[in-house]
């Protein structure tokens, strides 16, 4: 219980500490915040009020980052400088294609990752072989290369996948976003098939598992129930964090892909120097790392009770 | 550059004659490796000397030789401006070098001076600087990436230095760890007795002792700032048009890959992934495999 207490002060610190880094980042820009908000264009003197309201910059500092944040959590983050529109509502309608990429991601990692590494770590061979090689490839190649040559093969080639678009219901969507969880994931694949190859290579010559064998028992139970239960430990963590990683690296994917998630609108904001977006967008992306990573930890202390002891003293 | 020339050679813990020192590396790093430190080394040379080999000017392209396949004149190619891809390649090089150099340079000082730091005073020293490092932990690095190019603009300085301060983190929690073992060690104390004051001791004694890791680190972030550096540029937020770098090659070439020309995308992919291999696979046989559960994004 204190070790759940501390983790969620940490973060809770953690937390105010990179809302007010997105805050003041405004406030490290060449010239005057309004000067930085406007970029150049010709603006009304309405609008011009409108944003100096919207940033209270007739306010000292302290007062203007409380405005921000209790703006934000009452679900009010401003509006586009570029388009007025409510960032708000300008997010909410982007998220779930974010959400079902990341997770659709999350889901090939755990599987193919995971699958591969106790299939080269158990069998051995020419199988271990193609998975340590495809990994150490797999790892250096980047993800908006690996969505590049998917579209171009599967796409532009075979015509077998849309070049674009997220698809509407259950299905389709899950058609148009396999070629870019796939492309999202590969590095990951590969990182996570390597790690878990190598613990399920230590575990097996750990001495409770040799202990398993001169006791006779069957080897899918050794497997099983001694081996892969054990090496997955070290495995978790890797996942999340590579999990948590999606939060952010789904935006290269997104904009290859121009699908319409929170990361393509993110980098189409920073290109139109429209600050309110990507503060938002920061914002939650940093809160969404937080809480993955947080998540990733107590799984943690659910699957290895000693990490429990050992951190919470 | 001097990084990654070097690092093989500094990894041997003694001095050694030429001809021994070279067999020495090999049998550090095996075949396979020594082809990586082949490969990083042609690649550092066409970012060198690349643009006085390269047959045509890298940016100025011709409106009649748009998309040409491979040929004596153009080795691998046209790109859609009808400029001389491999001419491109050449010239990417050195961008697509220049900036992780930065990236790693900047985080290996950085790092190493506030992970030092923090072992030599220790207690609250340590403890603030651990916090601040976990706020930095909290932003993954190619958002804080953006976030900068957001406010100075896009361009490969902004984005390198953004980018080592993502990195910074990862490589002061690892100097800090091996540094704090040097540190107990009885040769400190003993230096310290001396009245040696804390800075010679810290500069003259324990980095020297950090130094292996440091290289090790430097040589496997190299590899990611490579990858980063050239999303960044594929977002059009890194380095930009007409310059030539291959993440912007990538993503020139989109369009192109759509209607069936895929060479330039292909091709400058190609280099960054083989780049990227050799220098991972360099680092993992100096360091061993501590590295490879890092993050990637």
């Amino acid at each position: 219980m204190r070790f759940l207490i501390r983790r969620f002060l940490a973060l809770g610190g953690v937390l105010i500490a990179s809302s007010m880094i997105v805050f003041c980042a405004l406030y490290l820009a060449p010239g005057s915040p309004e000067q930085f908000l406007v970029q150049g264009r010709t603006v009304s003197p309405e609008v011009l009020d409108a944003i100096r309201a919207q940033y209270s910059l007739d306010d000292p500092l302290p007062v203007r980052y409380w405005n921000w944040l209790s703006g934000v959590f009452t679900g009010d983050m401003g509006r586009s400088l570029l388009t007025q529109q409510d960032v708000g509502a300008l997010l909410a309608s982007r998220i779930p294609t974010t959400l079902s990429l990341a997770a659709y991601a999350a889901a090939l990692i755990i599987i193919c990752g995971i699958g591969l590494g106790i299939v080269a770590g158990t069998r051995g061979g020419v199988a271990e072989r193609i998975v340590i090689f495809a990994s150490n490839l797999g790892i250096a190649v980047p993800t908006f290369f690996a969505a590049l040559v998917l579209m171009s093969v599967f796409s532009v080639g075979l015509g077998w996948f849309p070049v674009f678009g997220a698809g509407e219901g259950a299905v389709d969507r899950v058609w148009h976003l396999t070629l870019p969880a796939l492309a999202l994931s590969l590095p990951s694949i590969a990182v996570i098939a390597r790690i878990t190859r190598t613990a399920i290579v230590e575990e097996s010559e750990s001495e409770h598992v040799l202990i398993a064998v001169a006791r006779g028992l069957p080897r899918r139970v050794i497997l099983w129930r001694h081996t892969v239960r054990n090496s997955l430990l070290p495995v978790t963590t890797a996942v999340g964090m590579h999990i948590a990683g999606l939060v952010a690296g789904a935006f290269v994917v997104e904009y290859a892909f121009t699908l319409d998630g929170t990361g393509a609108l993110l980098v189409n904001s920073v290109q139109r120097k429209d600050f309110a977006v990507v503060q938002a967008i920061a914002l939650i992306m940093v809160i969404a790392f937080g809480v993955v990573n947080l998540l990733v930890d107590l799984l943690y202390t659910v699957i290895d009770p000693r990490v429990r002891l050992k951190k919470g003293a | 550059m001097a990084i990654k020339e070097k690092a093989p050679a500094a990894a041997l813990a003694a001095p050694a004659a030429p001809s021994n020192r070279l067999a020495a590396a090999r049998r550090r790093l095996g075949w396979t490796g020594m082809a990586c430190v082949g490969v990083v080394g042609a690649v550092v040379l066409a970012a060198v000397v690349g643009q006085f080999l390269a047959p045509y000017d890298p940016t100025v392209g011709s409106v009649t030789q748009r998309h040409l396949g491979s040929s004596a004149e153009h080795l691998l190619g046209t790109d859609q401006a009808g400029r001389d891809i491999f001419s491109r390649l050449l010239a990417g090089a050195r961008t697509s070098l220049l900036g992780p150099l930065i990236v790693v340079g900047a985080t290996a000082v950085a790092g190493s001076a506030l992970a030092l730091t923090a072992v030599w005073f220790g207690g609250k020293v340590d403890a603030f600087l651990g916090r601040v490092l976990d706020v930095l932990f909290a932003f993954p690095s190619l958002l804080l990436a953006i976030l900068a190019v957001a406010i100075f603009g896009p361009g490969l300085v902004t984005a390198s230095i953004a980018l080592a301060i993502a990195y910074i983190p990862y490589s002061a929690r690892v100097i800090r760890s091996v540094a704090l073992r040097e540190r107990s060690l009885p040769y400190v104390k003993a230096a310290e007795l001396q009245g040696i004051n804390g800075f010679t001791i810290t500069v003259r004694h324990i980095l020297p002792n950090v130094w292996t890791q440091i290289l090790t680190g430097s040589t496997i972030n190299f590899g990611y700032a490579i990858v980063d550096l050239a999303a960044l540029s594929f977002l059009g937020l890194g380095i930009q048009p007409p310059e030539a770098d291959w993440g912007l090659m990538i993503s020139n070439g989109q369009e192109s890959l759509q209607q069936g020309f895929p060479e330039q995308s292909l091709y400058a992919g190609l280099c960054i992934v083989v780049t990227v291999a050799a220098m991972a696979y360099i680092g993992e046989r100096l360091g061993g495999r501590a590295a490879a559960g890092r993050s990637k994004s």
